[in-house]
Order: C-alpha cells, then sequence, then structure tokens
C-alpha cells in the first residue's frame, strides 16, 4: 500500500492528491514509507551527479584541443569504447520503453530488440573499419572524403541534427515522466534538470566526460538489468517457460503475448520498421562519432564486438524483465490504477518490477540509473548535434577550415547550449508521446539520409557530388515528412481524423528512394568534377583498407 | 589519374589479397544476417501465426528462441569477424606497410 502512496502521490504533482490517500491507508505509515524510497534515489541520483561533475571538472582540464574536445584525444580503449558506444545506445526508450512493450504486447517487444541490435553487425562488416579510417570526428569526415565539402556537409549536418533532435525528444519525454513519477518533481522542472546537467557535461567535459558518464551509466545499467532478471527468474526456479506460462495466464491478452500481435500491423510496416531499425542504427551519428575516440581501425573492430555482447545481453534481460512486469507488476493492485493501467504510465513497467522484486532500495537504484541513463544518451546526442554545427557546418562550410582549435571549441560549447534549450522545449511540448514510437523515426530518418551517402560514398566509386546531395536531401525530406503526415505526428500529435501516410515508419520508402536518386543523378553527371571525384575514389579505397594515412595512425 | 602512391598499393599482392578476403567474408556475413533478419521480419509480416505456435508442449512460442537466437547469432558473426580481422587481416595490413618501406 505504501509504494501506491507514494507513486500516486508524487505522479499527482498536487499535495492535495496526497490527503485522501493518506487518510485511505493510514496516516503514519502513508507518512513514514513515502520518506525512505525518495531519499534512496535521491541519494543515488546524487552521488552519480556528483560523481559525473567530479568526472567533468577532469576532463575539463584535458580538453584543451579539437581532438580532445569531439574525439577525447583517441585514447579510449576498444572495450571502453565498447562499454561506452553501449552507454550511448542503451537509451530510457530501450529500458523502460522496450520493457513496457513486452508488458503490454509480449512478444512485439522482442522485435524492436532483435531491429535494434541485428545494424551492430553491419556496423562491424561494413562501416567501423573504412570509417576509423577515412574520418576524425564526423562521418561527414568520411562522406565528403572526396566530394564537394560544402553541399555534402550541410547534408550531413541536416541529417544529424534531425536524427539528434528526434532522438533527444524521446529521452527528454523519458526523463520528465520518470523523475515526476520518482522523485515527485513537476515535469517541465525535470527535463530542465536534465538538460542543464547535459550542457554541463558536453560544454566543459567534451568528447572525454560523455564517454566516461556512458561508461558508468553502462555497468550500472546490465548491474541493475541483470539483478531485476535474476530475481525474475528465481522466483520460477530458472524455468523460463513457467514465467511465459503464469504470463499468459494472468496477461488480458492471454495466449496473443506469445506471437506477433497488433504491434506490427501489417507486412508493409513490419518491413519498413525492420529496415530503420537496422539500417538507422549504422546511421546514428552520436554512435558513429564514437568510433573516432579510439586509436585505429582495430580498436574500433573491438569496440562493435564489446557493443555487440553488451547491447544483445540486455535486450534479453529486458524481454525477462517485461515478462517478469506482466507476473509480478501487472496482477499486484499496489502498481495500478483504477482502470488497469500502470501507476505513472506505461513506460513504468520495469521501475515497479524494482520495486516488487528489490524493494525500496531496488526502486531507488533503478529510478537513480534510468536517470543516468537518459543522461548519459543525451550527452552524446548533444555532443553529436553541436559536433555537426561546429565543425561541418561552421568551421568547414562558413569558414572553409580556417580556424583555430579554441574559436572551433567556442562554437561548439554554444551550438551545445543551444541544443539543450531546444532539447527541454521540445521533451515539454511531447510529453504525451510514446517514446519508443520517438526513437524510431529517429532511426527512419538515420537509415533514409545518413546511411545511404556514408556507405555509397565508401563503396561506390561513381557516386558523384550531385548523386549524394540529391539522394541524401531526397531521403531526409521523405522520412520527414512522411513521418509528419503518418499516424504518430498528423494524428496523435496535431489530433487530425485520419492519417495521410498509413504506416508509422517511412524507411520502406524514403531509404531505397535515397539510393536509386543518389545512383540516377550520379550517373548522369557529367561534369569534370565527378570525373575527378571518381578518380580519387581508388586513394580513398587504399587508405580505407589499410589505414595508412588516417589521422591517429602516426602515433604508433 | 591516380597517384603513384596509390597506385603501388593497389600493385602490392598482400593488398589485393587483404581486399578479397576482407570483402568476402564482411559481404558473406552481411548477407547471412540479412536473409536471417529479413527470413525473420517476413515470418512476422505474412505467417505471424507460425511464429505463435508453441513449442513442444511448452507455453513458450517458436518465435521466442527464434528471435533471442539472432541476437545471439548477431553477436556470434560479429565476433568471428574480429577474430580473423585481428589476425589475419592485420597481418596483411602490416605486410602491406612494410612493402611500402
Amino acid at each position: 500500500m505504501s509504494v501506491r502512496m507514494s507513486l500516486r502521490a508524487s505522479t499527482g504533482a498536487a499535495l492535495a492528491m496526497l490527503a485522501p490517500a493518506v487518510l485511505a491507508a493510514g496516516a503514519i505509515e502513508g507518512e513514514t514509507q513515502k520518506r525512505p524510497i525518495n531519499v534512496t534515489a535521491i541519494a543515488m541520483f546524487v552521488g552519480f551527479v556528483a560523481l559525473t561533475l567530479g568526472i567533468t571538472y577532469w576532463a575539463a582540464r584535458r580538453t584543451r584541443s579539437r581532438q580532445a574536445f569531439y574525439a577525447a584525444g583517441g585514447n579510449i580503449t576498444g572495450l571502453q569504447n565498447g562499454l561506452a558506444i553501449a552507454g550511448d545506445f542503451m537509451s530510457a526508450a530501450s529500458f523502460l520503453g522496450i520493457s513496457a512493450l513486452v508488458y503490454g504486447s509480449g512478444f512485439d517487444g522482442l522485435l524492436y530488440s532483435i531491429g535494434f541490435l541485428v545494424g551492430w553487425p553491419i556496423i562491424m562488416f561494413l562501416i567501423a573499419e573504412r570509417l576509423r579510417n577515412l574520418g576524425r570526428y564526423t562521418f561527414a569526415d568520411v562522406a565528403s572524403f572526396r566530394l564537394g565539402q560544402k553541399p555534402i556537409r550541410i547534408l550531413a549536418a541536416c541529417g544529424t541534427l534531425v536524427t539528434v533532435l528526434f532522438y533527444l525528444i524521446a529521452q527528454m519525454v523519458g526523463a520528465g515522466q520518470l523523475i515526476k513519477l520518482l522523485f515527485g518533481l513537476d515535469y517541465s522542472n525535470a527535463v530542465i534538470i536534465v538538460g542543464v546537467l547535459m550542457m554541463i557535461y558536453v560544454t566543459f567535459g567534451g568528447m572525454l566526460a560523455t564517454t566516461w558518464v556512458q561508461i558508468i551509466k553502462a555497468v550500472l545499467l546490465l548491474f541493475g538489468a541483470s539483478f531485476m532478471a535474476l530475481m525474475v527468474l528465481v522466483q520460477f526456479g530458472f524455468n523460463i517457460d513457467a514465467l511465459f506460462a503464469k504470463a499468459v495466464e494472468v496477461s488480458p491478452k492471454h495466449a496473443a503475448i506469445m506471437g506477433p500481435g497488433g504491434f506490427v500491423k501489417d507486412p508493409v510496416s513490419a518491413i519498413s520498421l525492420g529496415l530503420a531499425l537496422m539500417f538507422g542504427t549504422a546511421g546514428l551519428p552520436h554512435i558513429l562519432m564514437r568510433f573516432f575516440t579510439v586509436a585505429d581501425a582495430k580498436e574500433a573492430r573491438k569496440s562493435v564486438f564489446y557493443a555487440t555482447s553488451f547491447i544483445g545481453y540486455f535486450y534479453i534481460l529486458t524481454f525477462i524483465i517485461g515478462f517478469g512486469a506482466i507476473v509480478l507488476v501487472g496482477t499486484d493492485p499496489q502498481y495500478l490504477d483504477a482502470k488497469g493501467g500502470l501507476l505513472g504510465g506505461a513506460n513504468m513497467a520495469a521501475v515497479h518490477l524494482a520495486h516488487a522484486v528489490g524493494g525500496n532500495v531496488m526502486l531507488g537504484f533503478i529510478s537513480a540509473v534510468a536517470f543516468a541513463t537518459i543522461l548519459a544518451v543525451v550527452s552524446g546526442l548533444t555532443l553529436a548535434g553541436a559536433t555537426a554545427v561546429s565543425h561541418d557546418l561552421y568551421a568547414s562550410v562558413f569558414r572553409k577550415g580556417a580556424i583555430n582549435d579554441q574559436q572551433e571549441i567556442r562554437v561548439s560549447r554554444i551550438a551545445t547550449i543551444a541544443l539543450g534549450i531546444v532539447a527541454i522545449i521540445l521533451g515539454i511540448v511531447f510529453e504525451k508521446q510514446n517514446v519508443a514510437f520517438m526513437v524510431g523515426l529517429a532511426f527512419a530518418v538515420a537509415a533514409s539520409a545518413n546511411f545511404p551517402v556514408l556507405v555509397l560514398s565508401m563503396f561506390w566509386k561513381d557516386l558523384t557530388t550531385r548523386g549524394a546531395a540529391v539522394g541524401g536531401f531526397l531521403g531526409l525530406i521523405t522520412a520527414v515528412i512522411l513521418t509528419v503526415l503518418g499516424p504518430a505526428v498528423w494524428v496523435k500529435t496535431f489530433g487530425h481524423a485520419a492519417a495521410i501516410f498509413p504506416y508509422d515508419t517511412p524507411a520502406v520508402f524514403s531509404m531505397p528512394l535515397a539510393f536509386v536518386a543518389s545512383w540516377l543523378f550520379s550517373i548522369t553527371d557529367k561534369s569534370t568534377s565527378a570525373q575527378r571525384e571518381s578518380d580519387l575514389f581508388l586513394a580513398q579505397f587504399v587508405r580505407s583498407q589499410t589505414g595508412i594515412g588516417a589521422s591517429g595512425a602516426s602515433q604508433h | 589519374m591516380t597517384d603513384d602512391f596509390t597506385q603501388k598499393v593497389l600493385r602490392d599482392p598482400a593488398f589485393q589479397e587483404l581486399e578479397r578476403k576482407r570483402n568476402r567474408l564482411g559481404w558473406t556475413l552481411t548477407a547471412f544476417i540479412l536473409v536471417v533478419y529479413y527470413g525473420f521480419i517476413l515470418m512476422v509480416a505474412f505467417s505471424p501465426a507460425t511464429l505463435a505456435t508453441p513449442l513442444g508442449g511448452m507455453t513458450m512460442s517458436i518465435g521466442l528462441p527464434l528471435g533471442v537466437g539472432i541476437i545471439v547469432l548477431s553477436i556470434l558473426i560479429t565476433g568471428i569477424y574480429v577474430r580473423r580481422a585481428n589476425s589475419e587481416f592485420d597481418t596483411l595490413t602490416n605486410k602491406i606497410k612494410e612493402n611500402l618501406k
């Protein structure tokens, strides 16, 4: 009972709600039980913030050059980077959103997990080594290696910023909901706290601070999720089928949770979502940027392997956590509201499960970890967005490379603050959206703009600046427009009766369009610059394969 | 119109071997994961009832071990790639660098 008191009190945002709840269950019990929850969660979170601010102070003293600000000096090891990538990628949407999807729909949640993971082998086989060998700070370095700097960098920066903003919205919404529920703070205040902390990490500590925030968070999240999954399995004597049997028995959907259900409505949606998740992963700018923090291609490869292992293990855990929540949370009235929904909203399944298996201490720990998760991911996103502005747009396009380290870092810091403010505003605007959907949108843009341009520039000799620019922008604009016209925005946000574009994920249309347009506008490009770009391919090819001439390679 | 340095590397048998081997392994594994993943997605799209079929007297459906299997498989094949790249491919890369000196 006491949990219901405190959760209801904090979600209610109004003290008025506390009174009837407390009266209903006995004032003393409600009062005394409420405090330990908040103290544990807040103490652990304050501890995390203190530690990360300490790291930021340490990192700030080492962040004097561009190379340090964008790429942590290139001194991160493969294992560290693998953990940081996992920390960057295992977002609040992954943890809260997917466990909530499993809680609500069972098997369908696994579809998201698989889609998020299968992009990693693609990154390993096609992207990681070549990216590290060709670039320095951003994927635009690679895409513009032999192509026209101005159009390609503008395209890459637009692709980066759109992806980053969609993704940021999802994280900010998760942050607001979570902190509102667990710390009793107002939604907007919670979003502002996350935004301000993120701005401090990135502005002062750059990539080095961001990396260590992500590493610490990854370790905490893997530990917390392992503990919860273990506690669920212990209750069923490690018989996973007994867990499923009980879940089928108690779930309102019964046996339907064991197979694909209503979440993927039709074949087109299923394939489109699959494309967006797989190739979107390989086009996420904040993930691609992490490959420049290691010394060479070998460490880049190791990073992908460690990251894939940690992320895959984590997704298996979220599946067990989701099913555990069906059994242990969905049947327990203390976690449910009057209509049978979860207190605090659909995304709280994992948080309630933490209390169910580990009491107030675990609830506090998981709350703090979820908060830390959001901070780590938004920091990585913001750094990637700010780098696109300062390195790709300002330094490379506007100043044409004639800029010193101090000036460029200053622009990056200003961009960080600006992005932070935009993220806070959008986080408040999009309060009521399902966070997993928002991430799906970010992936569609990454798959339709960033990925085609990056992969064609590395693999296809005849790609020209014109082809890449037309294809990339068409993919980007199509993905955004179809997303806006689709059900998630047109109906749920703008309140229209029916969607103009019937699918949530546009990738099945926008991604092939980007490839076809890049091809068509390249082969019909007979300009002299097109010929020169084709000639330069072989030099790029040699460097992408061997790393000879790659940045940082001389340090060996 | 390719510079001498690039020509020299391109003519190096070690480079040709590296490129051939890396391409073959990389694209084979890429094709493999694409077939496995989109095979799974097509089943979700066109034959969801198959995936929902209970597995030999259990509550667990066929889709669960298949889905978790794809996650495990993804980890395994990235591991296979790293293993070969960190030994065989890096040896060839070092040989190419030696040949340039």
